[in-house]
């Protein structure tokens, strides 16, 4: 029984740590999407040399080997910087190539993913706030030797700094997945509440691909994926919420009023305690969920909706105190305060919000 | 990361399935000797007072190993490991760090053996939460000591033998936290008073206590005059991970699932009410967090990293869990919930019911929700006292 990280996991928080500091911090973030690039191909280069990008790719195809407890070190550091770079698309997509692919896609692909050469971002469902199959409208239809998309995927994270993109359609035999390039189909990047998490719609009608371009899915696979982004946004959470509850301990201590630190009120100080107690607590359950995702898979599925249950409610209340107890400064577009407000309201819904978590966990737990 | 048990520490937990097979029969079946007869086993199997060192007869039992046991006691719902609970979890260990010879002698092995029955004297009338700020006094007169003041919500008091008291001996210190010296005092000394509390409950589980020129030797001060307050908060610091707590909580779910499948709700079956299934998701999920979060802490341990103040996160955790899950079963019971033992319509046998009314044993007893709060916020987060 050890619930604890191993020396390399922590080299490797500290890599990203330095990272995170020397070359994306929250400035460099604001000018990156404000500029609506959201990317900056040398550090994506970056990234790519340090290895995060195969942590948990098979060393066969080019990876470390490594597993989702060690991505979710990298996810959370680089949320505490609330970081734009496709890391987790990156690592949803290999997830998907591993469990979908054939012998020879993942030859093809994974070693490109690996190495950053093929940025890739995965769009699953097409109807908001409902994660089952039955949400998937987008078709495919085989033809000898090649394959017809067609529909809409009206919202795929990270869609705009992909250079493919993985399209979960349903055909007459079940659901595919499509790799195609990212030219291949009509990008339309919406206006949403955090520029730090790019969102666009992604027209496929009329795109054709090649059949070795397309992989078999099922529903399982697809739940699998889907419990690896909830797993992959709760990391990030993780890191966010310390950052914030962080952010703000340190400004309840400068801040005086009535003749002391903001920080010795108990109106503060509790909500600030409370705000540790729900952190630790989430913490927790995020890491139990990235142990389980390779050494216990019988119970990723519930370990994950508990973490993601747990968190999606308790960071979007944070980022509201986190911003609520600065007062009117937290409300400025200048100060960093809003920017993980903003962040929890994207990582609320994506991969089932609470509502969806705690039904799962109910039915898991038998009612 | 590793959630697997080592083999010596598997057939451990085996070693305890088995005993509770073989000397825990049901409930129906127990007679009047079995308590005695129980506790008697646990002692010889070195299981009261495990994790104490063998010199003192524990059985230097590690922290996992003490978590096992914990986590089976509490899933076979087994009695106590003995009726001292104030006895083992602080007293014992101040005595151990603290004590004199002659106290280790006289003292530990009657904890152990169930012989006598611990009680706390910390809280008083003006000072509960603001515990250092205490006012019971003692003075040294000769080869002795006089006691006068007050104690109250003394839980176990109608019942102990003894009681650990914390006075102050000097008015003039600099600080509160000075001054306070800590005593091990029979509780049929001349002079001592109890006064059973009733609660809301109806229950007398706590008392007031007065102490009225109660003379008690030099040799029954536990730690130098002065000391108190260092000797209160490292034994206080003796508290066990939580996972025994953690385990009767997942039973109590469990019976609250029973519940919502047995329970009809304007006419429809309750666990089928999205709220319903939600708020049970909800419990789960915390107690689950609870489990990690001890896990954590644990691990933390056993690497010898200093753990703060963190297991105030689970006591806030496990108070509002109390209050909330009986709340919840009354709640959804309706009129029903509201009947109590005997009840015609009594839901559970009227256990819930009680519940309702009893959750401030765990809620305040310890340090209150708003007293944990203060802790995180001032030892972990840095944040100024107020």
């Amino acid at each position: 029984m050890n619930f604890g990280f191993t020396e390399e996991q922590n080299l490797l928080r500290e890599q990203v740590e330095r990272f995170m500091r020397d070359d994306c911090s929250l400035a460099k973030v604001r000018e990156l999407c404000n500029e609506q690039k959201g990317f900056d191909i040398s550090l994506w280069e970056k990234i790519a040399e340090l290895g995060w990008l195969a942590l948990t790719i098979d060393p066969k195809y080019g990876g470390l080997g490594l597993k989702w407890v060690d991505l979710t070190v990298v996810l959370e550091e680089t949320a505490k910087g609330l970081s734009p770079f496709p890391i987790l698309s990156q690592a949803l997509s290999s997830a998907l190539i591993d469990s979908c692919g054939s012998e020879h896609q993942k030859e093809r692909w994974l070693p490109k993913l690996a190495n950053g050469e093929m940025i890739c971002a995965i769009a699953l469902y097409d109807e908001p706030n409902w994660i089952s199959e039955d949400s998937i409208r987008s078709s495919v239809t085989l033809k000898e030797g090649s394959a017809d998309l067609g529909g809409i995927k009206p919202f795929v994270n990270d869609a705009n700094l992909a250079t493919h993109l993985l399209v979960m359609a349903r055909s007459d035999s079940g659901l595919k997945v499509a790799m195609i390039e990212k030219t291949q189909a009509r990008i339309n990047i919406q206006p949403t509440v955090d520029t730090t998490k790019p969102m666009a719609s992604v027209t496929v009608d009329g795109v054709s691909v090649s059949r070795d371009d397309l992989m078999d899915c099922d529903v399982e696979k697809l739940d699998y994926i889907t419990n690896c982004g909830a797993l992959g946004t709760t990391a990030e959470m993780v890191g966010s919420s310390e950052a914030l509850l962080n952010l703000t301990n340190e400004y309840a201590k400068q801040r005086i009023q009535f003749g002391a630190p903001i920080g010795k009120y108990q109106g503060v100080k509790h909500r600030l305690a409370d705000i540790y107690v729900d952190l630790e607590s989430f913490k927790s359950l995020c890491y139990y969920a990235a142990w389980c995702a390779d050494d216990k898979p019988e119970e990723f599925a519930r370990a994950v909706s508990m973490a993601k249950g747990y968190s999606s409610d308790a960071f979007n209340q944070i980022g509201i105190d986190g911003v609520g107890l600065h007062g009117a400064i937290g409300f400025t577009d200048e100060y960093d305060a809003q920017l993980y407000l903003k962040r929890s309201k994207w990582a609320r819904p994506m991969f089932g919000d609470s509502n969806f978590h705690m039904e799962r966990i109910a039915q898991l737990g038998g009612i | 990361m590793d959630f697997d048990y080592t083999e010596s520490e598997q057939s451990f937990r085996q070693e305890v399935q088995d005993f509770l097979r073989e000397n825990l029969p049901p409930k129906k079946d127990r007679d009047e000797n079995f308590l005695k007869t129980w506790l008697e086993k646990v002692r010889e199997k070195g299981w009261v007072g495990f994790s104490w060192p063998k010199a003192f007869g524990g059985s230097d039992g590690g922290l996992i190993e003490q978590a096992i046991l914990k986590e089976e006691m509490a899933l076979a719902k087994a009695p106590p490991l003995g009726t001292s609970m104030m006895g083992l979890a602080w007293v014992g260990p101040g005595i151990m760090e603290y004590g004199t010879e002659e106290q280790k002698k006289k003292f530990i092995p009657d904890i152990l053996d169930s012989k006598v029955t611990w009680c706390t004297g910390y809280s008083e009338p003006n000072h509960g939460s603001d515990l250092a700020a205490i006012q019971c006094k003692a003075e040294l007169v000769g080869d002795h000591y006089l006691v006068n003041g007050q104690k109250i919500w003394t839980t176990g008091a109608p019942w102990s033998q003894w009681i650990i008291l914390l006075t102050r001996t000097d008015f003039k210190a600099k600080s509160k936290h000075e001054g306070i010296t800590c005593f091990l005092v029979p509780m049929d000394s001349p002079g001592v008073e109890v006064k059973p509390i009733k609660n809301m409950a109806g229950d007398k589980h706590f008392a007031e206590i007065f102490f009225t020129d109660v003379q008690v030797p030099v040799e029954n001060r536990l730690g130098a005059e002065g000391e108190g307050w260092k000797v209160t908060v490292s034994a206080l610091a003796n508290e066990r991970s939580s996972i025994g707590e953690v385990t009767q909580m997942f039973s109590k779910l469990d019976e609250l699932k029973d519940l919502v499948k047995s329970t009809r709700v304007q006419g429809k079956p309750a666990a089928e009410d999205p709220a319903v299934r939600r708020q049970l998701a909800r419990f789960e999920t915390k107690i689950a967090a609870m489990k990690y979060n001890g896990l954590r802490y644990l691990t933390k341990q056993i690497k010898g990293e200093p753990l703060s103040s963190e297991t105030s996160v689970n006591k806030l955790h496990r108070a509002s869990l109390e209050i909330e899950m009986d709340d919840f079963a009354v709640s959804l019971s309706g009129e029903a919930g509201l009947q109590l033992k005997g009840g015609e319509n009594a839901v559970g046998g009227g256990s819930w019911s009680k519940s309702v009314l009893n959750w401030p044993n765990v809620v305040i007893g310890g340090g209150t929700p708003n007293i944990q709060r203060n802790i995180i916020a001032e030892r972990i987060l840095g944040l100024p006292k107020d």
